[in-house]
């Protein structure tokens, strides 16, 4: 038994006690990973948008459509090393609404090109390019609905109606995979000849474009000229930086960041409160004992540190495990995939988070380690253990 | 560690005074003491006279308000808090008249408490708490905890865990204060086996004439002086 057996021995004493603390600190921690995947959600577009990439809608509103011969023209402005079109499908799956996931007709070998976060294998690769009712699906997507490559999925689309009357047909022939931890690999992906000769109105128009610039450093100098190109015709572009256009998408939920910023500060703040008064209460009871400590020749420094690694030792218990916790459920996936598809507490957080545990220990300890470290030993040997 | 004239205790012209708001009570005026090694002093006085004062300040638990304090050769009362703690765990064993054990530790790790402060090793602690059990015929006793130990057991682990690094003095406050007389006397016989047959220094304070008559020489403290006269 050194310093820490004696630590932990101390912690055993008011078991109900420290069992309590341990648990609201650990609640505390499992919403913090919680809350910060929450917040990896809703900024993942951001994170990993490419700096190299623009985004160019009519300047009206996303949900006007632009002409696809925009793409070429854009393509001529210098600056501009590819663009390509997207629409939104709004694609839903056996007539569900709950089934629904992003849906888009892309040109399959420029999309993967300009986007290579998505990984497909070559072969299946190849496939895609043969089959013009083929659709590539994201793993989250696939394991969701349990789709294999073969399978026939048919689709509906409230937006995009088959000009037959019945449900898109389409067969799955690939599984992407996202290249970094963030990306979304929740999309459906499917070839723009196979939906402009299917859908029952609006041929020739998509939705928006994705621009490729040479040099990121120019890229709004592109959109500026982009958007020249295109002024004072039937159709205005709007063009920015993708992460810009992600940027302002989560906007419109609010400053996800401020808003998680203030719930966690309120957690903590009354979890400082608990684990303190925990602390407080331990230490105030024990003053013969501390007494004792230091009659036996346990020095003030001593003392201190033995309150101090009781506050931590409590703390991290409770926040560690939090943080596992929170971890282990994260890394099950999106309990929501249709609406938040990225969800994984990133490295950074729990970095984050084993030092707010530490910064909690060490302030929830502190007070009641510098009383007992100044307690007289005369005075507190005067109180009976 | 006795100075020339072979007093281990050297107590002279201490004066120790607390302040109570705007009033001072003087506790104990211009007192000298010697204590020379091996001795068994008993220290008596009635309530309230600074018997537990003048222990704790030869305990270094405490610090005169002028006066000085050699132990061994050793003025404590110039030293820092940080050496004080030091030369306690080093030279002195306290025995506290409620036993004073923390309660979340077992008998064995009571005693192990002031080794923590030293380099031995784990084994090396071992032995030592032991030996320190054994010396107070506790070893069967060395896993339980406090609250399932009677009275006397809980001394005389209190006792163990004053002797286990084997210092130069052992200060008693009152250790048969809060015991029966069988369990006192075996608590007394203990004490004064450690001063006859391992050379132990002993200074205890007690109320009680039946403690003090086991000690080698007795002192009086009234009114802040100390005789060897009981006082009136």
């Amino acid at each position: 038994m050194r310093g820490l057996g004696l630590v932990l021995s101390n912690l055993k004493r008011r078991k109900l006690r420290t069992a309590l603390t341990m648990l609201c600190i650990f609640v505390a921690f499992v919403l913090f990973g919680l809350l910060c995947a929450l917040k990896e959600a809703f900024t993942a577009g951001v994170t990993v948008a490419g700096a190299d990439r623009l985004i160019v809608r009519h300047k009206v509103s996303l949900i006007m459509l632009l002409p696809v011969t925009y793409g070429p023209r854009m393509e001529q402005v210098p600056g501009v090393s590819a663009a390509m079109h997207f629409t939104w499908f709004n694609g839903i799956y056996q007539n569900e609404p709950k089934n629904f996931f992003a849906t888009m007709p892309v040109t399959p070998e420029r999309f993967l090109d300009m986007y290579p976060e998505y990984v497909l294998p070559d072969d299946q690769k190849k496939i895609w390019l043969e089959k013009r009712a083929g659709a590539i699906v994201g793993r989250t997507l696939a394991e969701r609905f349990n789709w294999k490559i073969g399978d026939r999925v048919p689709l509906t689309s409230p937006i995009w109606p088959h000009k037959s009357g019945g449900a898109w047909e389409f067969e799955i022939v690939g599984v992407y995979d996202g290249a970094e931890k963030g990306t979304d690999t929740s999309g459906f992906y499917f070839r723009y000849d196979y939906f402009d000769e299917g859908r029952a109105q609006g041929e020739g128009m998509v939705g928006w474009y994705g621009v490729r610039v040479n040099d990121p450093d120019h890229a709004d100098a592109v959109a500026r000229a982009i958007d020249a190109e295109f002024a004072n015709s039937p159709y205005e572009t709007k063009a920015e930086p993708e992460g810009a256009f992600a940027q302002g998408f989560v906007q419109q939920i609010g400053n996800v960041s401020t808003m998680l910023i203030a719930i966690l500060s309120a957690v903590f703040f009354t979890i400082l409160l608990v684990a303190g008064t925990t602390m407080a209460q331990a230490v105030r009871e024990r003053t013969a004992e501390i007494g004792v400590l230091k009659a036996v020749g346990f020095g003030n420094g001593r003392v201190l540190g033995l309150v101090l690694a009781e506050s931590l030792v409590m703390t991290a218990a409770g926040g560690l495990t939090g943080l596992g916790a929170a971890w282990l459920f994260t890394a099950q996936g999106s309990p929501v995939p249709a609406m938040l598809p990225v969800f994984y507490l990133p490295t950074d957080a729990l970095i984050v988070g084993v030092g707010m545990v530490l910064a909690l220990g060490i302030a929830a300890g502190l007070l009641p380690a510098l009383s007992a470290m100044r307690l007289p030993v005369a005075v507190a040997l005067r109180k009976h253990v | 560690m006795s100075e020339r004239n072979g007093a281990l205790v050297h107590i002279e012209r201490v004066n120790k005074t607390f302040r109570r708001g705007a009033e001072e009570i003087h506790i104990l005026s211009q007192l000298n003491l010697e204590v020379p090694q091996g001795e068994f002093l008993a220290l008596m006085g009635p309530s309230g006279s600074g018997k537990t004062t003048l222990l704790n300040l030869i305990g270094g638990l405490d610090r005169p308000t002028s006066g000085s304090v050699r132990i061994g050769g050793d003025s404590i009362d110039q030293m820092s808090n940080r050496r004080l703690a030091a030369w306690r765990a080093r030279h002195i064993g306290l025995v506290f008249q409620f036993y004073n054990l923390l309660p979340v530790l077992t008998a064995e790790r009571n005693v192990e408490l002031p080794l923590l402060l030293t380099g031995l090793s784990s084994s090396q602690r071992r032995r030592h708490v032991e030996a320190a059990l054994s010396v107070v015929g506790l070893t069967h006793r060395a896993k339980h905890y406090p609250r399932t130990l009677s009275g006397g057991e809980q001394q005389r682990t209190g006792i163990a865990r004053a002797i286990v690094t084997d210092p130069t003095l052992l200060l008693c406050d009152e250790p048969t204060g809060d015991l029966d007389r069988k369990s006192g006397d075996e608590i007394l016989a203990l004490l004064q086996a450690l001063n006859r047959e391992h050379g132990k220094t002993i200074i205890m304070v007690t109320h009680d004439p039946h403690a003090s008559a086991r000690a080698t020489r007795t002192v009086y403290l009234d009114k802040g002086r100390l005789s060897s006269e009981k006082p009136e």
